[in-house]
C-alpha cells in the first residue's frame, strides 16, 4: 500500500516544530506502525536527513515507551493497544495519516515525537509506593487477599505509563494515570497505613505537574491500552475527598 | 478553614465544588418544576399565585435562596477556573484530535452547554425574578408568564436553552456521581433512571411551559377574574 | 591470571549463611559517605538501588530510558519461581536448587545456585508486601502454577504481566528513596565507560542522551545492572534498546566476560514476516501443551496447511521424543525447528516456520476451553500476523530470548575489577548454559534486594578509599577517548544505515554462532564478523548532530561493540568443543543428535580477559565442582 504520512519534526524543546509531509511506498499491510516508521527513517538517513525520533522498546505493548497521535486518536484509530502493537492494515491504501506527539504542557516536547513524562515519575514518588523496606515482611501468605479484590487490584496495576490517557484527554489530565496507582493500593491491604496520604501526595503532585481537570469525559478509557476503567478514578476521587475531610 | 482552601485549591476540590452546586440546583430544579407546573392548573394562575406567595413570604426559602445564587456562582466561577485551567494545559493543540470518535457529545459540550445556560438564566433572571422581586411589576408573575411567552422568539429561545440545559445535565449529574467516587456496577442502573428523570424529564417539563402558552394560551384572552 | 570465585566453605546449606556472618558491616553513621553508581533499573538494579539506599548508602541512578519503570524486565511474562511449597508437592529449596544446575546443563557455581533457591522465598513475601497484586485462589492465598516443564507447581504469577508488576513494585521502591532524597535518578544518560582508579571503579562517564554531553560521576563503587545482550543477533525477543554497551566497555576495563556463548532460543516466538522486521515477539511456553508442531512431509509443500491430509504431516518432535512429545526442553524444540526448517520443510512465506497446531486440542477440549487457556496469546497472533489460530494453525519459530553468558563475577558478584559490580541478567552466575522458565525474575530480584546489599558492604568496610573528583585525570581520559569514539562515528558519513549493518551482523551471528554451531561455521564466522566491522567503520552512516538527542548516534555505538563482541561470542563458541544447553556444536551430539557435554574437558567457565587492542582477549579458566548434584546426561526419550 501507499501511504502519505504528515509528521510532526520539532528539533528540540526550545525550537519551533512543523509539519513535514512523506510519501511512503509498498507498505507491507503486515508491518506495525514503527516498523512503517522504521522504513521511513532508512529513507530519511539514505537521503542525509534525520530521522524522526520516537520512544519505543519493547515493541510488544508493555513497556509504555511508545505513543503518538495518530489521526487524532492516541496510539492510532480502531484498537485499543499500544502504538508498537498497530498493524498497518488498519490504514486504507492511499491514506493520509497525520502523526504527532502527545501534547500537553506536562509532556514538553524533547524532539520530534518524543515527549518527556517525568512527571509521571514525580508523582509516583510522591508516594505512588507502599513504605515496606527490604527484609522484615511478613510471609507472603500471611495476610491473605480476596481473589476479587486482587484481581481489581492488578486490573488497576497493569497501568504501563504510556501517557495516552493524557494525550487523550481533552485536558490533558492525568487523573487515571493517578488512579491507577491509588487504587491498587487502595485496595490491597499493605496499601492501608499510607492509604491518606498517598492519595493527598500524588494528587497535589498532579496538580503541581500542571495536568488539567477531569472533567469525566472518558476519553482517557477508550484510549487507554490496558484498558482501566475509570471507576479507578471514582475510586481516586473518593480516598482524596476521605482523605481531606476525615 | 485552611483544609477547605486547600481542598478548594486542588483540582478535585473544584470538581467537588461543582458537583455539590450542581447537584443542588439539579435539586431546586425539582422543586423549580414542581412548583410551576401549577402554571398548567385551569384556573388562571390563582394556584400559581398563592404558590409565589408562600415563597416570598417564608424566610427559610428566602435564606436557600441565597445559597441558591451562590451555588450558581460557584458553579459558574469554578467552572470558569477548570476551564482556563485545562486550556492551558494543552498550549499546542493538535491538529487533528478526534474525541467525537471516544466521547459522548454531552461531554464535549459542557462548558459550551454551561455558557448558554448561564446566559439563558441571565436572561430568565431579568425576564421574571427582577420584575416581580426588585424592580416592581404590575403585572403578577402568572400575567409577566403569559405575555413573555406570547412572543415566539422568546419561547423557541427557552426550548432551545432548555434543550442545552437537557445536554448539560446528561453530561454534569453522572459526572457528579463519579466525582463524588459514588459509582459502583450494582446501582449503576438505578442512576442511569434517576439520571435520565434529571437530563430529560425536567427539561422537557420546562420546556412544556413556553409551548403550552404560546399554542394554548393566548394574551388576547381577558382575565375571567 | 587465577580466579578466585570466594566460595565459601562448609556444607551447601550453610555457605551463605556462614559467609553473611564473616561479611564485615559499615558502621550505620558511616553509610552515608559512601556514594554507589547503579546502572540500569530493571529488576536488578532498581531492586538494589532500592536497597542500597535503605540502608543509607547515597545512590546514584542511571538509565538510558526517560524513567526507570521501561526497562526490560517489564517484559517477562510467566512468573517467578520460589520455592514455598504451598501447593504441598514436595518443593524445597533442595529441590529448585537441584532443578536450576540440572538444567543449566552443569555449567553453574553450585554455591550460587543453592544462594538463589534460598533468597527466592523472600523476593516473594517482599514483593507482596510492596503492594505486588500476583494471582490468589478463592481463599485468598498466593497461587501457584507449575511453568517450563518443571514438576512442581512453584511458579508464582500476576496474570501474563509478572514481569511488569514485580518491576513496578522494585520501581516503587526506588521511588520511595528518591522521595526521602537518597537516590538520585538520572534519566536518558548511556554508560559510556567505567572509570578505574588506582585498580578500584570509582565512577562513570554517561553520556546525556538529550543534549549529547558526557558527563562524569565518581563514586566508591560501581553496579552494573545493564542486561544481556541478545540483540547482537539483531532479531530477539529483547527491547529495541537493550544493549551491551555497558558491559562490554566494563570488559574492556578490565571485566573479565564469562560464558558469552551460552545464548537461549526461545521456540515458540512469531516468525519474521519480511526484511523490516524490528524485533520478534515472543509467546508464551504454555502452548506447547495443548499445540501439535508438525511440517509437511513433502519439502516446500505450498499447500494451506488445512489441505494437507494428515498422513502428509509429520510431527516430528513427536516421532523423535515419543515420552516427551511437544513438551521437549527449550533448546531441544527450537533446533529441531531449526533442522527441518534447513531441510527444506519450513512452512509460510519465508519458509523459516513451523506448524502449531490445535485443531486437535480444539476438537477434544472444546473451543472454549483453548480460547480460556489461551485467548490473549491467540488474540495477539491474529493481530500480528492477521490468521487466526482457531482456524489455521499458527506458525511458530525460534527466537533469541535470554543470554546466560555476561561478566564473569565471584559469590560477592564483583567483577575482576575491584568495586564494581554486575547483577542481573548481564552477569553470568547463576543459570548454566541453559536457563529455566521463570528464572531469571528469580536471579535478578535475589541479586539486587538480598545479595548485593550484603556484600557490596564488605567490600566498602575493608578498602580505603582516597577522595576521587571528577576532574581525575582518569576521568578526563575516559570521557576524551569516549568523545573520539562519537566523533569518529559521526564523520564516517558513509552508505549504509545503522540498522542495515546490524541486520547483516545479526544473520551472522544467527546463521553460524545461533542455534546449532559448527566449526566451520563459527571460523567462517570469525572472518565474516571482522570484515563487516571494517566496513562499518568505512560505511556507517549516522546524521545529525551528537550534541542533540540522536537515534542514529545511540544505535551506532551499540552496535559498534556488538561487533566486538558477537566475534567474542564466536571464539568462545568454537573453543568450547562440547554441546551442552543453550550451546550446541553439531560435532558434539549421540547418534540420536542429542547434545553431549564433555565434563573432563569443559567443565569451568570461560572467562575471557581483554588485554588491550593488540592481544586481545585470552581465555582464563574457573574449574566447577560439583559435590551435591552428580552430572548426569539429559535424556527427554
Amino acid at each position: 500500500m501507499n501511504l502519505t504520512l504528515r509528521v510532526w519534526r520539532q528539533r528540540n524543546r526550545e525550537t519551533e516544530g512543523r509539519f513535514e509531509t512523506y510519501e511512503m511506498k509498498d507498505v507491507s499491510p503486515d508491518m506495525s506502525f514503527l516498523e512503517m516508521l522504521d522504513v521511513l527513517n532508512i529513507n530519511l538517513i539514505k537521503k542525509g536527513e534525520e530521522p524522526v525520533a520516537f520512544d519505543h522498546d519493547c515493541r510488544e505493548g508493555i513497556c509504555g515507551s511508545c505513543g503518538m497521535m495518530i489521526n487524532g486518536r492516541a496510539h492510532g484509530p480502531g484498537h485499543r493497544a499500544a502504538t508498537c502493537e498497530l498493524r498497518m492494515r488498519r490504514f486504507e491504501d492511499g491514506e493520509v495519516i497525520t502523526v504527532e506527539p502527545w501534547r500537553a504542557a506536562s509532556f514538553p516536547i524533547i524532539k520530534d515525537l518524543v515527549v518527556d513524562r517525568s512527571a509521571f515519575d514525580r508523582i509516583m514518588e510522591a508516594g505512588g509506593y507502599v513504605s515496606a523496606k527490604t527484609g522484615g515482611v511478613p510471609d507472603g501468605n500471611a495476610i491473605l487477599i480476596p481473589k476479587p479484590i486482587a484481581e481489581e487490584a492488578m486490573d488497576a496495576a497493569s497501568c504501563i505509563g504510556c501517557g495516552a490517557c493524557v494525550a487523550a484527554c481533552p485536558n490533558s489530565s492525568a487523573m487515571l494515570f493517578v488512579a491507577a496507582k491509588v487504587s491498587q493500593l487502595a485496595l490491597l491491604p499493605q496499601g492501608q497505613p499510607e492509604r491518606k496520604s498517598r492519595a493527598l501526595r500524588m494528587v497535589e503532585q498532579m496538580d503541581k505537574e500542571g495536568f488539567g481537570n477531569c472533567s469525566n469525559n472518558y476519553a482517557c478509557e477508550a484510549e487507554c491500552p490496558k484498558q482501566i476503567s475509570v471507576s479507578h478514578i471514582a475510586r481516586l476521587n473518593r480516598e482524596f475527598l476521605k482523605a481531606k475531610i476525615l | 478553614m485552611n483544609s477547605l482552601v486547600s481542598l478548594y485549591s486542588s483540582s478535585i476540590g473544584k470538581k467537588i465544588v461543582m458537583a455539590l452546586t450542581g447537584l443542588f440546583l439539579c435539586l431546586f430544579l425539582v422543586e423549580h418544576l414542581a412548583g410551576n407546573l401549577l402554571l398548567f392548573a385551569n384556573d388562571n394562575g390563582h394556584l400559581y399565585e398563592e404558590y409565589s406567595r408562600i415563597l416570598v413570604s417564608n424566610p427559610i426559602i428566602r435564606a436557600i435562596e441565597i445559597v441558591l445564587f451562590l451555588s450558581l456562582a460557584a458553579h459558574a466561577v469554578s467552572g470558569l477556573v477548570l476551564w482556563v485551567q485545562n486550556r492551558r494545559a494543552r498550549p499546542q493543540k493538535y491538529r487533528e484530535f478526534r474525541l467525537d470518535e471516544n466521547t459522548e457529545l454531552a461531554a464535549r459540550i459542557t462548558m459550551l452547554g454551561g455558557s448558554i445556560v448561564f446566559l439563558f438564566l441571565v436572561i430568565h433572571l431579568s425576564s421574571f425574578f427582577f420584575p416581580l422581586r426588585v424592580t416592581g411589576t404590575q403585572m403578577t408573575a402568572y400575567e409577566l408568564v403569559r405575555e413573555k411567552f406570547s412572543n415566539p422568539w422568546f419561547s423557541v429561545f427557552y426550548v432551545f436553552a432548555l434543550v442545552i440545559l437537557g445536554y448539560h445535565l446528561k453530561h454534569g449529574f453522572q459526572s457528579a456521581f463519579q466525582t463524588f467516587g459514588l459509582v459502583h456496577k450494582r446501582y449503576r442502573r438505578l442512576l442511569d433512571v434517576v439520571a435520565f428523570f434529571f437530563w430529560f424529564v425536567i427539561p422537557a417539563g420546562f420546556a412544556s411551559i413556553p409551548v403550552y402558552f404560546y399554542f394554548f394560551v393566548r394574551v388576547s384572552t381577558s382575565p375571567l377574574v | 591470571m587465577k580466579l578466585d570465585a570466594k566460595i565459601p566453605d562448609g556444607p551447601i546449606e550453610q555457605k551463605w549463611s556462614n559467609h553473611r556472618f564473616h561479611l564485615r558491616l559499615v558502621n550505620p553513621a558511616n553509610k552515608r559517605k559512601y556514594t554507589i553508581i547503579v546502572v540500569g533499573t530493571g529488576l536488578a538494579g532498581a531492586s538494589a538501588a532500592a536497597s542500597l539506599a535503605e540502608l543509607g548508602y547515597n545512590v546514584l541512578v542511571f538509565s538510558y530510558h526517560e524513567s526507570p519503570r521501561r526497562a526490560h524486565s517489564i517484559a517477562a511474562q510467566g512468573g517467578i519461581n520460589a520455592p514455598k511449597n504451598y501447593s504441598n508437592d514436595g518443593d524445597s529449596i533442595r529441590r529448585l536448587f537441584y532443578d536450576t544446575v540440572k538444567g543449566g546443563d552443569y555449567r553453574s557455581r553450585e554455591a550460587n545456585v543453592y544462594r538463589l533457591a534460598e533468597v527466592s522465598g523472600s523476593i516473594i513475601d517482599q514483593c507482596v508486601a510492596q503492594g505486588v497484586p500476583f494471582a490468589r485462589d478463592y481463599a485468598g492465598y498466593l497461587d501457584n502454577r507449575s511453568f517450563g516443564g518443571a514438576q512442581v507447581a512453584r511458579t508464582f504469577y500476576a496474570r501474563g504481566q509478572t514481569g511488569q508488576q514485580l518491576l513496578l513494585g522494585a520501581y516503587s521502591a526506588l521511588c520511595r528513596q528518591i522521595d526521602a532524597g537518597r537516590v538520585k535518578f538520572f534519566p536518558r544518560r548511556e554508560m559510556m565507560d567505567v572509570v578505574v582508579i588506582d585498580g578500584q571503579a570509582r565512577g562513570i562517564v554517561a553520556r546525556n542522551m538529550v543534549n549529547g554531553i558526557l558527563e562524569p560521576y565518581a563514586a566508591d563503587a560501581v553496579v552494573l545492572a545493564t542486561g544481556g545482550y541478545g540483540n547482537v543477533f539483531y532479531l530477539s525477543t529483547n527491547a529495541k534498546a537493550s544493549n551491551a554497551t555497558a558491559i562490554w566497555r566494563a570488559h574492556k576495563k578490565g571485566a573479565f566476560f564469562a560464558n558469552p556463548c551460552f545464548t537461549q532460543i526461545h521456540p515458540t516466538c512469531i516468525p519474521q514476516s519480511g526484511q523490516y522486521q524490528s524485533k520478534l515477539t515472543l509467546m508464551s511456553e504454555s502452548l506447547r501443551n495443548d499445540g501439535r508442531i508438525w511440517v509437511p512431509k513433502k519439502r516446500g509443500d505450498t499447500r494451506r496447511p488445512e489441505d494437507i491430509p494428515e498422513n502428509e504431516r509429520d510431527y516430528y518432535l513427536e516421532r523423535l521424543y515419543p515420552s516427551f512429545g511437544n513438551l521437549v526442553p527449550r533448546d531441544v524444540a527450537s533446533r529441531r525447528a531449526k533442522e527441518m526448517c534447513d531441510q527444506g520443510y519450513g512452512v509460510g512465506p519465508t519458509k523459516l516456520a513451523v506448524y502449531l497446531d490445535f485443531s486437535d486440542a480444539i476438537k477434544r477440549l472444546g473451543r472454549s476451553v483453548i480460547e480460556e487457556r489461551y485467548g490473549n496469546l491467540f488474540d495477539m497472533y491474529h493481530e500480528i500476523t492477521a490468521e487466526d489460530p482457531y482456524k489455521t494453525p499458527m506458525r511458530i519459530y525460534p527466537a533469541v530470548h535470554y543470554t546466560m553468558g555476561g561478566l564473569w563475577v565471584d559469590y560477592n558478584l564483583m567483577t575482576t575489577v575491584p568495586g564494581l559490580y554486575v547483577i542481573g541478567e548481564a552477569n553470568f552466575s547463576d543459570h548454566g548454559a541453559n536457563r529455566l522458565g521463570a528464572s531469571a525474575l528469580m536471579q535478578g530480584l535475589a541479586d539486587g534486594y538480598f545479595i548485593l546489599p550484603y556484600t557490596i558492604g564488605d567490600y566498602l568496610a575493608s578498602e580505603t578509599f582516597n577522595p576521587v573528583k571528577t576532574d581525575h585525570a582518569e576521568f578526563k581520559k575516559a570521557e576524551q577517548e569516549t568523545e573520539r569514539g562519537i566523533k569518529k562515528l559521526m564523520s564516517i558519513d558513509g552508505k549504509k544505515t545503522v540498522d542495515e549493518f546490524h541486520r547483516d551482523l545479526g544473520a551472522i551471528m544467527w546463521d553460524q554462532v545461533g542455534m546449532a554451531r559448527s566449526k566451520s561455521g563459527l571460523k567462517k564466522a570469525l572472518q565474516l564478523i571482522p570484515a563487516l566491522k571494517e566496513q562499518f567503520w568505512k560505511n556507517v552512516r549516522v546524521t545529525g548532530s551528537d550534541l542533540d538527542l540522536n537515534i542514529e548516534l545511540e544505535k551506532a555505538g551499540r552496535v559498534a561493540d556488538y561487533f566486538e563482541l558477537g566475534e567474542l561470542i564466536a571464539r568462545d563458541a568454537l573453543h568450547r568443543e562440547e554441546s551442552c544447553g543453550g550451546h550446541f556444536r553439531e560435532e558434539y551430539q549421540t547418534p540420536e543428535g542429542e547434545a553431549k557435554r564433555n565434563d573432563a574437558r569443559f567443565s569451568y567457565v570461560a572467562a575471557w580477559e581483554y588485554r588491550g587492542a593488540r592481544k586481545g582477549e585470552v581465555l582464563n579458566k574457573e574449574p566447577l565442582k560439583f559435590e551435591v548434584v552428580k552430572p548426569s546426561q539429559r535424556s527427554y526419550k
